[in-house]
């Protein structure tokens, strides 16, 4: 259908091969011009001169790779260098790159002037052939596929044709399976964190990053981020790296006169609400707090909490605010959890209920 | 001495009747022949024409960009250790001395200080990678804007677009490798994103990280697909791409005694040999000396990756750029459905992304079902002459550059001391009003180059000459182009749109045409019809302007 009636409608192919300038018509194609030689075509003492200037440039390149090699013999490793105007650099990484690049450029170079300069610049055509194959041997072609598959009985022996089917279909699922060891299911593992350990009888103290010591309400003020860890969990457990992903902790202590959701504010103690630190966008940490306005930002994809209203998404990508941990004290008046968020922390996922 | 043999017991010899070799280069060409028939292959190629334009060189920067990746990337595997084992430094780079870290963000480190010459080939690396995406996308619009990805080279537009996709994936792992504090935020958004997928994202993710974020198993995984699944994949399509572009011979600009039929240039041997093997070396050298002096990725700054610490002005590499842009911008969407949580936010952005590549992807087949064109076309199209193939391409790279504001809105916030906030809701404007206003502002110019080609064709070119007639009229004096600029400026063919077929037959039976046939009659006409080209000069026209009458 396209075929005919489109067909019609394209203009004609303007230029066949081999046109010959029609001096009716202004705009017939005059043919390749005619070659013009260069300088170093006509002029020996120019081609001469090409030939200086092409290998000198190999020459150049030559005295650039001794070069690198006698800098990554001479230079030290760690001697930093200041050169002007990239600051302070590796001495070594310097002048590596510097006789490398020179050394290839030079050949580079050395091999385009050459090319620009003394070899043939005569322009030349050449003829194009169709790719499409002409009918006959498109047919012949045809013919003998056909004869092929006749001969293989593939379409005649229909039991054959469909358990091959059926088998290479199936083939496949082995690798397919294979793969199912590549990681756990998912389970409850993403709804949870390491603060389901604390119960009330059994809490668990906040443990401040930056000192590795638990905290009291006295030691945090008004307007203060402090970033906090369960207690009993090291830097160098095997697992660190997974259970800081979701357990890290965020403590503000806003003025609880401050603080408009009062969902949020019995969750903490006395103003000091402790919010996951992993944003619920895609989970980048949360780094950057503006103290007068309560806002915390995460420097990924600037989504934007407000931490005194039960951290609401107010700017941003994210799509819901980031979960409370319920916090006290104990005994010895330390701040403690006594047992996880209620939600689940970061990213938001299929299985995650509101 | 096979010679002296061959001319004493010629008779009882089974060999070839190949006369005498002159010297041992021939004899060993004749020996290579007798096994691979290198002679057959030489005869088509080894004085094949290629045609000279600079914008042909813009494939060429992706081919040596690539080799430099694979030759730096290998010397980088002897050294990288791709493993999350936990490992004290205890290195010469004394602000790390004593802080744990993975074996692979220690290795890398010890990459950059410990062995020598080891920082600059990670450099040469990470540098060839950002210009082996640019030149690609580069080189992609060099084709799109030209018409070069017509029949019969659209299957090569798709390898070329498959190129771009996996250099990007790529290039994504291979920043994710090293594991310091930069890479595994990266890691930490594409978990999200995962994350974000309905009903299997979280299987996905613990099987892509062998169990919760961020593992031990994840950097291991990505130095496999880095180094050798995609390199394989890429490895393959390139000499697939390679072997297309000799078998359809390069494309050409129009210009005298340049057809559809021939290709005019000069030989691969000596000329293209020389340039093109001599740009290697020019790519790789400038390469190399862009390494020695700008300071990329330094992983030894950023500290070893830990999921609660960040830094600011966290930025992927540039090409990833356009995808940040969406996630940032994308408003915070969550839907609940029974007991279900479907990230919108996420989600959106993320089926966004491949649908803004496919997009160009398939479009030499829409284009070629719209002009139902099915003829071989080598003589490139100047993008004036195709206006709305060069606007479409314009609006989809103002799309991209639109995002890519997205993606840095940090940075554009901090450098230009402006609102994060009004950026952000900037591009999400934008995304939808700059491409079309892109649209219509380069369809009218391309109009206008098409109406001064035209008055340039009829009327000659402008000769600074003013002259003062009789009567005291003063006219610039235009000068008639050459022959081979008129043929070179009205060579383009125009394509009129494709009409529907009549409404009745001649029986006056009505035949309607089907939804389809409408839709690509309608958009033909937006393609070619009125008001998207300016018809191009005739002779006649031309005959009467020169033929006295008239002051031109």
């Amino acid at each position: 259908m396209s075929h005919d009636m489109s067909e019609d409608k394209l203009p004609e192919p303007h230029g066949s091969a081999g046109e010959v300038a029609d001096h009716g018509n202004p705009f017939a194609d005059p043919g390749l011009p005619a070659h013009e030689p260069r300088r170093t075509d006509i002029d020996e003492r120019a081609a001469k001169r090409a030939e200086r200037q092409v290998s000198l440039m190999f020459v150049i390149s030559m005295i650039a790779t001794i070069g690198f090699i006698a800098s990554y013999v001479a230079i030290d490793p760690d001697r930093i260098v200041y050169i002007f105007p990239l600051g302070h650099v590796s001495a070594l990484n310097f002048a590596l790159g510097l006789t490398l690049g020179v050394a290839l450029f030079m050949i580079g170079a050395g091999a385009v002037h050459w090319a620009r300069t003394l070899m043939s610049d005569v322009e030349m055509p050449s003829e194009r052939h169709p790719i499409e194959a002409s009918d006959e041997v498109r047919n012949d072609v045809i013919e003998q596929f056909k004869t092929g598959a006749a001969e293989s009985g593939f379409g005649r022996r229909k039991m054959i044709r469909n358990t091959l089917i059926g088998s290479m279909a199936l083939v496949p699922l082995s690798g397919v399976v294979l793969l199912r060891d590549l990681g756990p299911l998912p389970e409850k593992k993403l709804q949870e964190t390491g603060w389901r350990e604390a119960t009330p009888a059994k809490p668990l103290a906040l443990v401040n990053m930056s000192t590795m010591q638990p905290m009291k309400p006295e030691d945090l003020v008004v307007g203060s981020l402090t970033f906090a860890m369960p207690e009993g969990l090291t830097t160098h457990d095997e697992d660190f790296q997974q259970r800081i992903a979701k357990d890290a902790l965020m403590l503000v202590r806003i003025a609880p006169e401050d603080i408009k959701d009062d969902k949020s504010k019995d969750l903490g103690f006395e103003g000091i609400l402790a919010y996951s630190k992993i944003c619920t966008h895609v989970g980048c940490p949360i780094s950057l707090y503006e103290q007068q306005t309560h806002h915390a930002l995460c420097p990924c994809h600037q989504s934007t909490f407000d931490l005194a209203d039960g951290a609401r998404v107010i700017f941003g990508p994210a799509g819901h605010p980031l979960p409370q941990l319920k916090i006290t004290t104990d005994d010895k008046g330390n701040l403690v959890a006594t047992g996880d968020f209620e939600k689940p922390v970061g990213p938001s996922f299929w299985e995650r209920a509101r | 001495m096979s010679s002296a043999s061959s001319t004493t017991t010629g008779a009882a010899k089974p060999s070839s009747t190949r006369a005498n070799p002159a010297n041992k280069w021939e004899a060993a060409a004749d020996w290579t022949d007798g096994r691979l028939g290198i002679y057959s292959l030489a005869k088509a190629n080894l004085r094949k024409i290629f045609p000279d334009h600079w914008s042909f060189m813009l494939g060429e920067i992706c081919l040596y960009t690539f080799v430099i990746i694979i030759l730096t990337g290998v010397y980088l595997t002897l050294f990288f250790k791709p493993s999350m084992a936990e490992v004290v430094y205890n290195g010469s780079y004394v602000p790390l001395k004593g802080i744990g870290m993975s074996e692979a963000y220690a290795s890398t480190v010890d990459i950059s200080f410990e062995i020598r010459g080891g920082l600059l080939i990670r450099q040469i690396h990470h540098w060839a990678a950002l210009v082996f995406v640019a030149a690609m996308l580069v080189h992609m619009m060099r084709v799109f804007f030209t018409g070069a990805f017509r029949k019969p080279r659209e299957i090569n537009w798709v390898f070329g677009f498959l190129l771009l996709v996996l250099g990007m994936f790529d290039g994504f792992f291979g920043y994710s490798l090293p594991d310091d504090l930069l890479s595994g935020t990266g890691i930490r958004f594409m978990e999200g994103a995962i994350l974000a997928v309905p009903l299997v994202g979280t299987y996905i993710q613990m099987f892509l990280f062998g169990g919760e974020f961020p593992g031990h198993d994840i950097v291991p995984r990505f130095f496999t697909i880095h180094v050798l699944l995609i390199p394989g994949i890429m490895l393959g399509l390139l000499v697939a791409h390679l072997i297309l572009v000799f078998y359809h011979k390069h494309t050409q600009w129009a210009g005298p005694g340049k057809t559809e039929k021939n290709v005019v240039g000069m030989p691969l041997m000596p000329v293209y040999m020389a340039k093109a093997g001599g740009f290697f070396f020019l790519v790789f050298g400038i390469i190399a000396a862009i390494s020695a002096i700008a300071t990329i990725n330094p992983i030894w700054a950023y500290g070893p990756y830990r999921p609660d610490q960040v830094s600011t002005d966290a930025q992927p590499d540039w090409y990833m750029g356009f995808s940040e842009g969406l996630i940032r911008v994308m408003p915070g969407w969550e839907i609940s459905l029974w007991g279900h949580t479907l990230n919108l936010g996420v989600f959106i952005p993320l089926m966004i992304f491949p649908l803004v590549l496919v997009a160009i992807a398939v479009y030499p087949f829409i284009e070629g079902w719209i002009t139902g064109d099915k003829r071989e076309h080598h003589i490139l199209d100047r993008p004036r002459n195709a206006p709305v193939r060069t606007a479409l391409g314009a609006a989809w790279i103002s799309l991209y550059l639109v995002l890519l504001i997205g993606g840095g809105n940090d940075l554009f916030a901090t450098h230009f001391h402006l609102s994060l906030n009004s950026i952000t809701y900037f591009v999400r404007t934008g995304f939808f009003v700059v491409p079309v206003i892109t649209f219509i502002v380069t369809k009218r110019w391309c109009l206008g180059l098409q109406r001064r080609d035209k008055e340039k064709v009829l009327h000659g070119r402008e000769t600074g000459v003013i002259k003062r007639l009789p009567h005291g009229e003063y006219v610039e004096v235009h000068a008639q182009l050459p022959q081979k600029d008129l043929h070179t400026l009205t060579a383009h063919e125009q394509n009129q749109p494709i009409e529907l077929p009549a409404q009745a037959d001649e029986n006056g039976v009505a035949r309607k045409a089907g939804a389809l046939t409408r839709t690509r009659a309608k958009l033909s006409r937006g393609f070619y019809g009125e008001g998207s080209q300016i018809p191009k000069p005739t002779a006649e026209e031309h005959h009467e302007i020169t033929s006295g009458h008239g002051h031109h």
